[in-house]
């Protein structure tokens, strides 16, 4: 009986399943990742052939692109986490500004070592956070107020500081950011490692920890977390206290990438950090996407970057139209998916 | 002003109908921090008449606030809407970089002709950034922060390209008036705000238009359902918000006669969130008061320019402005009204809390 139902209903079948396979293929949530990682190769793949004379080939600058956006991978992972929780920060570069002002301070004019320095920076940044996200959960007033309120304060609290830059002449400073790790093909910077560390830690905490399942389970639909008896309010402020926690520790990178402490670091850095989540495929609305594709959303970043440097036109405005014309198509890919999943 | 003598009288009606009117808390806070001023600067009210034209600390707050009251207007509605514009900010530049860049080109830049062309196609660039934002937010479903994210970040990108990376300065009698001249003895610039204010609230509170806004804000499906036309609503609301941010933006370049792509309106989305959530305007949408966000507007302005005359170092400017905005929204959050003056004035203002704590009532019993 089996046989004969199955034998007329096969064609059907066939058409069937062909378009159930790209609704499939549409609806897998690895998609866009998939198609950040693709656009990076293409990417690379043209850089490679157009520069080859140019010394593009050689793998260092595979790995300047870590050196250069170490800082910055470690801001969209904490970034991450706010997102997949269906949250927003717009702290994060004002925290980044304000970390490398508070360390430089700390170090250059009240000659604390930098040891001491690190965890009390580390600290601040996440005490930040918590503080944020204690605010959106306990009176529930919208994370992009909040954060925004957050933006104000701490780089207004840079300019307290002091107006002008602090450049850092501490010798421990210097020679952290000059360490280098060999790696037979080539080296990466202290920064560059810690970064990778922390996407590791990000992967490993969002996909294999209870934490990480109620981080996804908030962004997919609060109420419904609520209902199933999550203790929600201790996953949001822990999530905004993450990210405080990793824009701090992106700042204390990025002072060791520039060796300074200004006022005005860093100034638009969240833009950069969400541009890099989104590209990396993570739902905008929460509940969906891999910190891994963040890491290809920050390659893709710099990669654009050094593109253009490579190009020889080194104007910055290409890097905020392209970076802009990126956004825009993953959003409109996100949005093609999640049509899809809904019919 | 008069709240010592009032107070004693608290629980009047009259007082209390005070109180609860939309307009008493930014007004509150706009007063307060005029006062303020005066220990400081005694002649802060006075206004004097030099070489006709008015001046006074009152007329330059009205004068330098009037971009951002301007692009704040716009995002009210947007945010009636349960939007949200954060490319406004890129919007101003592109407009002063397209203007300037066309005024710079010409041989004459005092021809009047010439001006208004400029400002026809920097207004007109405004508008189509506005299309492009109401498309994605209303035909293609996306986020608003998101969907206007993309002209936030490409936006700057796209000023910078029209003025090749520079400042391009111009030298334009005609459009300096704009927003650095005088009119009637005025700042031209507060006719222009005056006016476009005045359009925004007959359109909205004389015809049904305010209405259908709100009620795309309240419930976009519902409002669909019952015959309007809500995306197209949402599509012109976005472009009317990108207008006014294309008008701020020809006042900011003509009042420093020059394009700057990169910092030409940076943060001014920011500030005009501001003045919409300290004008009472709610972030989820389906309600609005354009009133309220021109006081929000002044209030931030008037803020700048206490911490001016106070002689605090202005770089604290940001953290006054932080603290302002967490005061604010605590203010504003019915769960912070009611943990806070809740527990403590049951016994006397029962009535006055009942509303925020059973708004707060059926989450706690879910968290339970």
């Amino acid at each position: 009986m089996s046989a004969t139902t199955k034998t007329p209903a096969a064609p059907d079948n066939r058409t069937s399943r062909t378009t159930s396979q790209a609704a499939r293929l549409l609806g897998d949530r690895r998609l866009p990742v998939l198609v950040t990682a693709a656009l990076f190769l293409a990417m690379y793949v043209a850089g490679l052939s157009r520069y080859q004379n140019y010394g593009f080939t050689e793998p260092q600058v595979l790995l300047n692109l870590f050196i250069d956006n170490g800082y910055l991978l470690v801001a969209a992972v904490g970034a991450t986490f706010v997102i997949m929780s269906g949250g927003i920060d717009l702290s994060v570069g004002s925290v980044i500004g304000f970390t490398t002002m508070f360390t430089a301070w700390l170090v250059e004019r009240q000659g604390l070592p930098l040891l001491l320095v690190i965890p009390i920076a580390l600290g601040v940044g996440a005490f930040g956070g918590f503080l944020m996200g204690y605010v959106i959960h306990n009176f529930e007033i919208q994370p992009f107020i909040v954060t925004l309120a957050g933006l104000f304060l701490f780089r207004g609290l840079c300019l307290v500081i002091s107006k002008e830059s602090i450049s850092i002449s501490d010798s421990s400073v210097s020679s952290l950011a000059q360490a280098q790790a060999q790696l037979g093909i080539g080296f990466l910077s202290i920064g560059a490692i810690v970064a990778l560390v922390v996407l590791a830690a990000a992967f490993y905490v969002l996909h294999y920890t209870r934490f990480g399942r109620r981080v996804y389970a908030i962004g997919g639909n609060e109420q419904s977390a609520l209902l199933m008896g999550l203790p929600m309010g201790g996953t949001k402020i822990a999530v905004y206290t993450v990210s405080g926690f990793c824009s701090a520790l992106a700042g204390l990178l990025f002072m060791l990438y520039i060796q300074s402490g200004d006022p005005l670091h860093a100034v638009g850095m969240e833009l950069d950090a969400i541009a890099a989540v989104v590209i990396g495929g993570t739902l905008l609305t929460g509940g969906s996407g891999y910190v891994v594709g963040t890491l290809f959303g920050v390659l893709v970043l710099g990669l654009i970057k050094s593109l253009i440097q490579f190009e020889g036109t080194l104007s910055s405005w290409w890097t905020k139209i392209a970076t802009g014309v990126l956004l825009c198509a993953f959003i409109l890919i996100q949005r093609a998916m999640t049509a899809r999943k809904q019919t | 002003m008069s709240t010592p003598s009032v107070a004693s009288t608290g629980t009047t009606p009259r007082w209390r109908a005070l109180t609860h009117h939309h307009l008493f808390w930014p007004v509150a806070v706009l007063v307060a921090l005029l006062l303020v001023n005066v220990p400081f600067t005694p002649d802060f009210f006075s206004i004097r008449m030099t070489d006709g034209h008015l001046y006074g600390s009152l007329v330059s707050i009205v004068l330098f606030g009037s971009p951002l009251i301007l692009v704040a207007v716009g995002m009210t509605l947007v945010i009636a809407t349960g939007g949200i514009d954060l490319s406004v900010g890129a919007v101003v530049a592109i407009t002063g970089a397209l203007t300037c860049s066309y005024i710079s080109d010409q041989a004459d830049q005092n021809a009047l002709a010439g001006v208004f062309l400029a400002m026809g196609i920097g207004l007109v660039a405004a508008v189509v950034c506005g299309l492009w934002n109401g498309f994605l937010v209303a035909r293609m479903g996306i986020q608003p922060i998101i969907a206007t994210l993309i002209i936030m970040v490409a936006g700057r990108g796209v000023a910078q390209l029209i003025t090749d990376g520079q400042i391009i300065t111009i030298n334009s009698e005609p459009y300096k008036l704009i927003g650095g001249g005088y009119w009637l003895t005025l700042p031209f610039s507060i006719f222009v705000v005056a006016a476009v204010v005045a359009i925004t609230v007959a359109l909205t509170r004389r015809t049904a238009l305010g209405l259908l806004v709100e009620s795309v804000g309240g419930n976009a499906e519902a409002s669909r359902l019952v015959g309007i036309r809500s995306r197209r609503i949402k599509i012109m609301v976005y472009m009317f918000c990108a207008l006014c941010a294309g008008i701020a933006g020809l006042m900011i370049s003509s009042n420093t006669s020059a394009a700057d792509g990169n910092n030409a309106g940076l943060w001014i989305e920011l500030d005009a969130i501001l003045a919409v959530v300290i004008g009472g305007t709610s972030l989820l949408g389906g309600r609005f008061s354009i009133g309220g966000t021109v006081i929000g507007a002044l209030v931030i302005q008037t803020l700048t320019t206490t911490i001016y005359t106070i002689g605090v170092p202005t770089q604290t400017n940001l953290v006054f402005k932080a603290v302002v905005v967490i005061v604010v929204c605590l203010l504003q959050s019915p769960k912070f009204r009611a943990k806070v003056f809740g527990a403590r004035g049951r016994g006397q203002a029962a009535p006055a809390q009942a509303a925020p704590a059973a708004d707060a009532a059926p989450k706690m019993e879910v968290s339970r």
